[in-house]
């Protein structure tokens, strides 16, 4: 799973107010190779949760990302080759994706993470 | 890519080993895929450089075909593990990158804006009513561009009216009408083959 699918994904458990971002418990992580499109990162970075995908990359061991970005930054092609490795390169493939309100776990398993809830959940 | 190159790869890929009627779990052809996918970017821009993500992927065979044109990040949700393992199987064997959530859509937890087009063969609700309008609700709230969906031609107006009214859709039109091959899966199949009349959709969320 790459970060930008994590920077959508929420905790949905019954009760929880504010699921989002989920925290990120790494045992496993995976680079893979992709195309550098910057007109891509360019239209994206507005949607971008800044804080979740900083403290992602962290807890996957990234830590290339400053702590606040603004759209100034999208000149700088530093910048954005390490958007591009954060989002669309680091993979978490084993590990677990953490509720932030219950510490409720969702494991992830060769990259696929599992939100299935428990009936007294919904 | 061309319409005929892509089909011809979308036919490569493994289906369904053991269906699960109770998901109304069917395969999209690839004749049906192949047109939905090469529409949406050929028409209207859907596709190419865009986060595109298939709702009820199954085997992927629509995830696949959008990572095929061009897509820059797809998603693809289902609830069954076993179909995803072999979603995943085909993207390792096409060499294309695709991401996976094993979730329930009807209590997906969502952020954001980030999703540009979803797309979807739903299961058509002839096993729990209701359950393709499920899927679109939740669709028309995730995308932020386009929503393209199949449903049988039978429920177009049921659909259109409920899209519009219900579901904040700004716009709900039939780009064609296909035959859907519903091969002998299931034991209640009597007939080898049949086919059935569907739509294709195209849905423009509201906000856009």
């Amino acid at each position: 799973m790459r970060l930008l699918t994590h920077n959508m994904l929420s905790s949905n458990i019954k009760g929880v107010t504010n699921g989002f971002p989920l925290l990120i418990e790494a045992e496993k992580v995976v680079e893979k190779p992709v195309d550098f499109n910057p007109d891509f990162l360019r239209n994206i970075f507005p949607k971008i949760d800044w804080k979740a995908l900083v403290a992602a990359a962290r807890a996957v061991g990234y830590g290339e990302l400053p702590d606040t970005a603004d759209a100034a930054m999208l000149e700088s092609d530093d910048f954005l080759r390490h958007l591009h490795h954060a989002l669309l390169q680091l993979h978490l493939e084993e590990g677990a994706l953490v509720c932030p309100e219950t510490g409720r776990r969702f494991p992830v398993n060769k990259g696929i993470p599992n939100m299935l809830l428990h009936e007294d959940e919904v | 890519m061309k319409l005929k190159q892509l089909e011809s790869l979308l036919g490569t890929l493994q289906q369904f080993s053991n269906p699960k009627i109770e998901l109304e779990q069917y395969p999209t052809g690839p004749h049906i895929a192949s047109r939905m996918l090469y529409t949406a970017e050929n028409s209207f821009g859907d596709v190419t450089d865009k986060v595109v993500a298939d709702f009820g992927c199954g085997c992927g065979t629509l995830g696949l075909a959008a990572a095929l044109l061009g897509a820059e990040h797809v998603i693809g949700l289902d609830i069954d593990a076993q179909s995803i393992e072999i979603a995943s199987t085909n993207a390792e064997d096409l060499e294309l990158d695709m991401d996976f959530v094993q979730c329930d859509l009807r209590n997906l937890g969502w952020r954001g804006s980030i999703v540009d087009t979803v797309v979807m063969n739903p299961p058509f609700g002839t096993r729990r009513k209701g359950a393709d309008m499920d899927f679109l609700s939740v669709a028309l709230k995730i995308a932020s561009q386009a929503v393209y969906s199949l449903h049988k031609t039978t429920t177009r107006d049921h659909v259109k009216r409920t899209a519009l009214r219900d579901y904040n859709a700004k716009s709900a039109e039939v780009l064609c009408e296909l035959r859907y091959d519903v091969p002998q899966l299931y034991k209640f199949h009597k007939k080898k083959e049949v086919d059935i009349a569907v739509d294709l959709w195209r849905f423009v969320p509201r906000g856009v």
